[in-house]
């Protein structure tokens, strides 16, 4: 048995857009929608289609995710969509980290470092939680049946790290999910 | 003496045995002993001293609840003082040691306090220590803080891992008897979420020891049953070694899981805190015994009833040949029957109900035991180990009828539901005056954010004391737990319990009830922090009426144990002091955690390189490899300087000012915060936050701006630059990112709703590097690729363009004075550009210069800096900003307050520059002193010191400082009186030392 209950793996960058405005308006939905190419997710939620997708961040606030070579692209084209109504989207790529976890054991991993529930019964595929990780916040996914995505700022990436590395050594699994 | 029986213990494995030490003796015990059960089945009665007067103590208890086997474990970096012998598993290798005596257990000079009891009464540190005055500091704290404690504490680092987990239940049951069990069946078959935890390694509690039958089994049985039942529902996590420590607003509980003190060798973590949300509680927390309270009721050998119960079942352990039994109750007997079954004698149960008890007194009666009623106990007889009891009329007061040799003596006053967790989130007690314990008020539980209770006692914590009714109540408190959840309950057929029924106890205080101040001075309340009778007695009669205060005058229940044996006798004996009811006293304010926990579970992950955050910028490693001497800033490390081979710190602040004032600085700027705002509103909305006109500000043109709290103070200043007519870029300070982020989303959600704003904080996407120095624009200039001339580029402009084939926001700002460019960039792409200025600077003379160059730059300038020059009771105009505050302006944030009185009164302190006569440095936030002293006898004082530095441009000490009038001071000397004694002479000057027309940073 190997030391480490799950791998974690920091990912290339990855194309992030903070895109805030009104989320009920037409205009919004569709200039989201058709840049990241998804439906438009619940409250709560994200719909992924590849490595695009959108997730719900709050009442005002979406994150529209795309490959790390597509940002000014479709920040062009969120900009051109939205032209005559108020809202602001900004390239926040390079404002954060992310890690994917994989193996069978990522939610007793999670579970130590998380206070949001990651019971299977509360959390699974198509659910995003805004959370945070011992100190620092994070958000993160399931992105596959035995992965969970994590993104947290970039100036934390080590510690992030750490912890997940630290809570992941099998000796110490709870082994509770 | 205590010794092991040849018979089997339901907890022991025999065929295992276990070396263990104590006090450096090499003793034997076996897989399944506790510390305490293998010190007992070595005849170690004696576990330790008391805590004031040094009396022998020995184990008391079974569990949780012992107050006096606390020892010493391990050693090193494992070493932990007060664990809890009772529930300390043992394990090949453990080595213990006794407290709390000197110079050895068996001889201990402190007993001399045992005779000086006489002048150590109630509340005797207050009555002593208070006079002469000066003696505290000198005689009596240094005296106390050397006697204080019992254990020692720890030295070395912590050599284990601990580990938090988050868990969310439907429901959370505490505690595993069979109670609990059959809660957990209930609310299994429902499909809920259910996780069921106990603290010690067995599950089942009392109900194996105590007999009787379930559903006409065994309890040990039932219990097995049961638990292969639940094992089997996946909705059902078990988890024993595990205690509810503690229960919180909203069904927060923490459970506290010790994995691995019975197997120190184990890799993993040795505790887990368990941080969990439970929609219901069901709190099964059983009954702890009462002791009596009769004299010498402390000498070792004298135990719970129920304990040696346990000791004799559980782990094959006799207390003595010759066990004599004293009790208020019929639970009692249940022990002599378990002596007895040993094969151990009971010379005698002493039964203080005048008519005796039922049909348990009649079975041990039938056993050919002598039964004594209406009798107590006026004495104990033995020093360091029971000799024998002497018998008296529990009505009178203490003639000695006559005396019986024994080892042990087996008391019982009753039992007291444990009701600390039902109690924690304010959840009431009611006294039960037939059974003389307090129950929980079931129509006053604790209730959640939505006014409905969310915990439900079962079994003996809910006052059942027969079987059937325990586990009954364990059904019921399921069915309700699952009802209260949402869920739908599922009927299931109650477990039937059979006991024996027990005639009625009777409420014994004192034995005997009319015992003389002799015998009361050696009734034993508090066991560990030695507190008796006639302590509470005399704290009564010295007016402290309220529990609470004879709790902290007596010191009742302060012990590490919390007073789970102590409280309900202390209390008890306080009413009758005052001569009022339980009720009426009521208890003391039950407080987590239930026992005391670890301080590596509390701190969980968060210790060496992981006890906080650091927060990196991009260039964090470049800073790292080239030595920086790091200052944290907030959760950030920013470099304070780069000191090279044999430099000390202040001499490469100074090399890095002057070579920046001369040749060319690089700074990592990158944890400047940078908020951007966007909207139709965007304009007023500044103009609203920052105290000048941000709104005529022209795009691609940047403004310093000030930003005031409501009431006026400065919170926070900053570069904005406009970047087209709808976006505005703030700059804040390092610290102030979130904090402004946050205050301007406040006021957005909260007061302007309808104005159209939106703000992200962009902090972290950007990298930021300062190019400062007269050869800024050169290095900028031999990158290329954008026009960074004044002409294009003047100061308080920026552009967007590309240095050295990267995408980069170049603005032209200055905080030292110098030509400077502040660059932004992908933080992707930080570390790249910081390289290429590197390279391309050789010919300039670059040098990185840290945060210390930084502030003696920026002072030498005289530009202030937030948290040095404010401290949250500055304004703006306290600093000389005024030209910083729009008159222009209907209003701003902070506006009305500025029209205040006290803003406006011309006594406010005002900065100025303060250079020192003999070019020394003035301390940091020395004060200014002036004639006379204020009402308090302390010197006057006319302004103090907030920056101060040496300056390596002016050599010469330079500061400056908030001084009364001091604008219209200039050329004036001050005093400022140095922690020495002596003083250091400044004159009042401007606070701008270089530069003073800006000529140089505008080239």
């Amino acid at each position: 048995m190997s030391d480490i209950l799950v791998k974690i793996h920091r990912a290339a960058p990855y194309g992030m857009i903070t895109l805030r405005g009104d989320l009920s308006s037409t205009a919004l939905q569709k200039a989201a929608t058709d840049a990241a190419g998804v439906a438009f997710p619940e409250t709560g939620m994200c719909v992924f289609e590849g490595k695009s997708g959108l997730s719900w961040m709050s009442p005002d606030e979406l994150l529209v995710l795309m490959p790390h070579d597509q940002i000014q692209s479709t920040l062009a084209q969120i900009e051109k969509a939205l032209n005559s109504t108020h809202f602001l989207a900004a390239d926040v790529s390079d404002a954060r980290a992310m890690f994917t976890i994989t193996g069978p054991h990522w939610r007793d991993v999670l579970a130590k470092l998380t206070p949001a529930d990651v019971h299977p019964d509360s959390f699974q595929q198509g659910h995003f939680r805004r959370t945070r990780l011992a100190q620092v916040p994070v958000a993160f996914w399931q992105s596959s049946a035995d992965t969970v995505t994590l993104i947290c700022f970039r100036s934390v990436a080590d510690y992030v790290e750490g912890l997940l590395v630290n809570a992941g050594r099998a000796k110490s699994n709870a082994d509770y999910f | 003496m205590s010794t092991r029986l040849a018979r089997d213990g339901r907890f022991l494995n025999k065929s295992k045995a276990i070396k263990f030490t104590f006090n450096g003796k090499q003793l034997r015990g076996f897989e399944g002993d506790t510390l305490a059960s293998a010190l007992l089945a070595n005849g170690q009665t004696l576990v330790g001293r008391s805590f004031k007067y040094h009396r022998p103590r020995g184990v008391v208890a079974s569990g949780a609840e012992e107050p006096n086997a606390l020892v010493n474990l391990g050693a090193e970096g494992r070493f932990e003082p007060n664990a809890r012998a009772t529930t300390t598993e043992v394990f090949e290798g453990l080595k213990a040691a006794s407290q709390n005596h000197w110079p050895s257990l068996d001889f201990d000079v402190g007993a001399i306090n045992a005779r000086l009891a006489r002048f150590l009464p109630a509340g005797f540190y207050y009555k002593m220590f208070i006079h002469p005055r000066p003696f505290w500091k000198y005689i009596y704290e240094p005296f106390i803080r050397q006697s204080a404690g019992l254990g020692k504490a720890p030295k070395a680092r912590d050599a284990d891992t601990y580990d938090h987990f988050y868990a969310h239940v439907d429901i959370l049951i505490i505690g595993g008897g069979v109670a609990g069990l059959a809660a957990a069946l209930t609310a299994g078959k429902s499909g809920a979420r259910v996780l069921v935890i106990e603290q010690t390694a067995h599950w089942g509690g009392r109900a194996p020891v105590d007999g009787g039958t379930i559903d006409g089994l065994d309890p040990d049985e039932w219990v097995k049953k049961t638990l292969q039942a639940l094992e089997k529902m996946k909705n059902i996590i078990l988890g024993a070694r595990m205690m509810g420590t503690g229960i919180y607003d909203h069904g927060y509980v923490l459970g506290y899981e010790r994995l691995t003190d019975h197997t120190p060798d184990q890799d993993g973590p040795r505790h887990r805190l368990w941080r969990i949300r439970a929609k219901q509680i069901v709190t099964a927390t059983g009954a702890i015994e009462r002791p009596l309270s009769f004299a010498g009721n402390d000498v070792p050998g004298v135990m719970l009833a129920s304990a040696i119960r346990d000791y004799v079942v559980n782990y094959a352990v006799s207390p003595g040949d010759r066990t004599v039994i004293v009790t208020n109750n019929d639970d009692a007997y249940r022990t002599a029957l378990a002596l007895k079954d040993a094969g151990l004698e009971v010379p005698a149960v002493v039964d203080a109900r005048p008519e005796g008890g039922g049909a348990l007194m009649q079975q041990v009666k039938d056993r050919g035991v002598r039964v004594l009623t209406g009798k107590g106990i006026a004495g104990v007889s033995g020093g360091k180990q029971v000799q024998g009891v002497k018998i008296c009329a529990q009505a009178g007061e203490g003639a000695v009828l006559e005396e019986i040799p024994c080892d042990a003596v087996a008391m019982s006053g009753g039992w007291s539901p444990v009701v600390h967790l039902w109690s924690h989130c304010g959840g009431k007690l009611l006294w039960d005056q037939e059974k003389a314990h307090f129950h929980p008020d079931i129509g006053r539980a604790p209730t959640g954010a939505d006014g409905e209770p969310f915990v439900i006692p079962a079994g003996a914590a809910n006052g059942s004391m027969s079987l059937a009714n325990v586990l009954a109540g364990g059904v019921a408190a399921g069915q309700m737990a699952v009802e209260r959840a949402g869920l739908k309950p599922k009927r299931i057929a109650t477990p039937e319990g059979d006991s024996v029924t027990e005639a009625p106890m009777q409420p014994v205080w004192m034995m005997p009830q009319g015992a003389g101040v002799k015998l009361r001075n050696k009734m034993w309340l508090d066991y560990q922090n030695d507190v008796k009778v006639s302590d509470v007695q005399l704290a009564a009669q010295e007016g402290f009426e309220s529990v609470e205060h004879t709790k902290r005058y007596t010191t009742l229940g302060m012990a590490t144990d919390q007073g789970k044996l102590s409280n309900i006798n202390g209390l008890a004996v306080l009413s009758n002091a005052l001569n009022a009811d339980i009720p009426q006293v009521g208890t003391t304010t039950f407080r987590p955690p239930y026992t005391p926990i670890s301080m590596g579970a509390i701190a969980g992950e968060a210790r060496a390189e992981l006890f906080q955050p650091i927060r990196k910028t991009p260039i964090h490693e470049w800073h790292d490899d080239n030595g920086a001497y790091w200052e944290p800033v907030g959760h950030w490390r920013r470099p304070y300087c780069y000191p090279r081979d044999g430099e000390s710190h202040a001499d490469a602040v100074n090399r890095e000012v002057t070579n920046t004032r001369e040749n060319l600085g690089l700074l990592d700027a990158s944890t400047l915060g940078k908020i951007v705002v966007k909207g139709p509103d965007a304009g007023e909305f500044l103009d609203m936050l920052y105290t000048n006109m941000i709104s005529t500000l022209k795009p691609g043109r940047c403004r310093y701006g000030l930003m005031c709290s409501e009431n006026g103070f400065l919170i926070d200043d900053g570069v904005v630059a406009r970047i087209d007519d709808d976006t505005f870029l703030c700059h804040t300070t390092t610290g102030g990112a979130d904090r402004i982020h946050a205050h301007m989303e406040e006021w957005l959600q909260t007061e302007w709703w309808d104005w159209k704003v939106w703000t992200v904080n962009l902090t972290e996407q950007y990298a930021q590097i300062a190019v400062v120095g007269p050869n800024a624009r050169k290095v900028l200039e031999k990158l290329g690729g954008m026009d960074v001339s004044k002409d294009t580029l003047p100061f308080m402009a920026w552009a967007d363009g590309q240095i050295g084939g990267i995408d980069v926001r170049v603005y032209r700002i200055s905080f030292s004075g110098e030509l400077s460019y502040e660059i932004a960039v992908r933080a992707g792409q930080g570390r790249a550009l910081w390289d290429a200025l590197v390279e391309a600077g050789q010919e300039f003379g670059v040098m990185p210069y840290g945060t210390e160059a930084l502030h003696v730059m920026r002072a030498e300038k005289g530009f202030i800096m937030i948290g040095d020059e404010t401290d949250g009771t500055v304004i703006p105009q306290d600093l000389g900003l005024h030209w910083a505050i729009s008159k222009k302006k209907d209003d701003y944030l902070g506006k009305r307050a500025h029209e205040r009185s006290h803003m406006v009164d011309p006594d406010r302190w005002q900065l100025v520059g303060l250079e020192t006569i003999d070019g020394s440095v003035i301390p940091d936030g020395a004060y200014a002193v002036a004639g006379g002293t204020n009402e308090n006898g302390q010197r006057n004082v006319q302004g103090r010191v907030t920056s101060t530095y040496y300056s390596p441009t002016l050599k010469r000490g330079i500061a400056m400082g908030l001084v009364h009038n001091g604008p219209d001071r200039m050329g004036e000397r001050l005093e400022f009186p140095k922690i020495d004694g002596t003083s250091v002479f400044a004159k009042i000057v401007d606070p701008v030392f270089y530069d003073k027309e800006g000529a140089k940073q505008d080239v």
